[in-house]
């Protein structure tokens, strides 16, 4: 699996920090998404599938 | 030749918690139907989950003040098209404005810095529940625990200093009090929009660790721009989570076995307050939207400049989306619930009201483990006109 984020269109609501915080942080300037796993194995991948469903901005994408 | 008559806006429920039936009968046929606006204005409705999403997720869609016709009439009068947002309000912008607005504060409303603030809060829930006891039972846990607890930890946020906090916090309370006359919250709005704006240009000189010194000294803001931001921050954040905490309550006194599972797992209280969120969807006419252009929206053709209600409180309840949607459920995943909306416009200080309703349930049973309703449930006056959903007040008992 490999997860992509776009700082551009996120809207720093912080759902993926909340879902996954091993997987994603956010940046501690204007609160965008920061991607720490762009490749999660196991029980994060499920999260990071969750992570992509609740941005409420569409800035994560997951590649199977 | 007659016009057809849209129907308007479903509004009267028949239960406490229950959204209107008729939205539940809209959301199974026509999950998007066309609406009449009480200034002639012919929209739509949108009751299904997976739509109300679709349409906030769409950027075609605005979500501009001036654009919007009101799906309800207040105090029997038609409320006219409001003028475009003043500068700072930016939840009546859209992109490239809103994106402007919103990155200077998305920093501070961080999972982390939220987290950081759980000490605060936990204190400011303390001191109200020993203000209770020490008014002893019975208590309206409105003006006492609900309306105060978000005020405070708006004015840790904004940096406004102890001294001034109670004159804040009378006039907050009384802009959403419904006892007051009309004048006097009139009044009192119109101090808090002084207070907010003197506070900004207070902190260019003197800046402190908070919002506010930060939107001054980030160097791109009008102290106009900053004193908008402060206001919609108080007004965004007060209300909403106030009313959260009070019909929270209520809910779990009249779901006693839901409420003695919390009681007997206190970790429980991050689900239950999703399901709080999904359940009790505060916000219940809307939120709107307009169309910038054509859009299709499952099979209708939304034309431009058409106004969109999407119902919150439907869609949290689509049997689709989540299963025995009408049972509250604090074991079930809410996630994925429309309680903070969804889009760009997503709550923005949700990660906070997470924290203080977290933070003030569990404090509240375990301070109060007897804690009942006072008076019937049928003597509780439910906020039923006001866009934001909740009790008025809430008289409570504890031994």
């Amino acid at each position: 699996m490999k997860v992509e984020v776009d700082k551009e269109r996120c809207a720093g609501a912080g759902m993926c920090a909340l879902t996954d915080p091993e997987v994603f942080d956010q940046d501690e300037a204007d609160g965008t998404v920061v991607l720490l796993d762009p490749s999660p194995s196991g029980e994060h991948q499920r999260k990071a599938r969750e992570a992509a469903h609740l941005c409420p901005a569409g800035a994560i994408r997951v590649v199977e | 030749m007659t016009e057809t008559l849209h129907p308007v806006l479903p509004t009267t429920r028949s239960t406490p918690f229950d959204p209107p039936p008729e939205l539940g009968a809209l959301r199974a046929e026509k999950p998007i139907s066309e609406l009449r606006f009480p200034d002639g204005h012919h929209g739509w409705l949108v009751t299904s989950y997976d739509l109300v999403r679709e349409v906030l997720a769409d950027r075609r869609f605005s979500n501009r003040a001036e654009l919007q016709h009101a799906p309800i009439t207040v105090g029997g009068q038609v409320v006219p098209t409001q003028p475009p947002a003043k500068p700072g309000m930016f939840i009546n912008m859209d992109a490239p404005d809103h994106t402007r607005y919103r990155k200077l504060l998305t920093g501070q409303f961080t999972v982390r810095r939220m987290n950081q603030l759980l000490p605060r809060v936990e204190q400011i829930v303390a001191e109200h529940l020993a203000g209770m006891r020490a008014l002893g039972s019975p208590v309206d846990l409105v003006p006492n625990f609900a309306l105060p607890v978000p005020s405070l930890v708006i004015c840790e946020l904004l940096g406004v200093p102890y001294e001034e906090r109670e004159r804040f916090q009378r006039d907050t309370g009384k802009m959403l009090s419904l006892d007051v006359p009309f004048d006097e919250i009139m009044g009192a709005l119109e101090r808090v929009e002084r207070f907010v704006a003197d506070l900004a240009r207070r902190k260019r000189d003197q800046p402190g660790d908070d919002m506010l010194s930060g939107l001054v000294h980030s160097g791109e803001l009008t102290d106009e721009e900053v004193a908008n931001m402060g206001l919609l921050l108080l007004v965004a954040g007060h209300e909403t989570t106030a009313n959260m905490l009070g019909l929270g309550t209520l809910v779990l006194l009249r779901h006693p076995e839901q409420l003695a599972a919390l009681r007997a797992d206190p970790s429980l209280v991050d689900n239950t307050v999703e399901e709080l969120l999904r359940y009790a969807s505060i916000i219940q006419f809307g939120t709107g939207r307009v169309a910038l252009e054509d859009v299709e929206v499952g099979g209708k053709l939304v034309e431009a400049g058409s106004t969109v209600i999407l119902s919150i409180p439907a869609a949290n309840r689509d049997p689709d989306r989540f299963e025995r949607p009408d049972e509250f459920d604090i074991h079930r995943s809410a996630s994925g619930h429309l309680g903070f909306g969804h889009g760009v416009h997503q709550c923005l200080g949700q990660q906070l009201a997470r924290i203080e309703m977290r933070v003030g349930f569990n404090a509240l049973f375990r301070e109060f483990p007897d804690l009942r309703l006072a008076v019937p449930v049928e003597e509780i006056p439910m906020r039923t006109d006001m866009g934001i959903y909740g009790v008025h007040s809430l008289p409570v008992a504890f031994s």
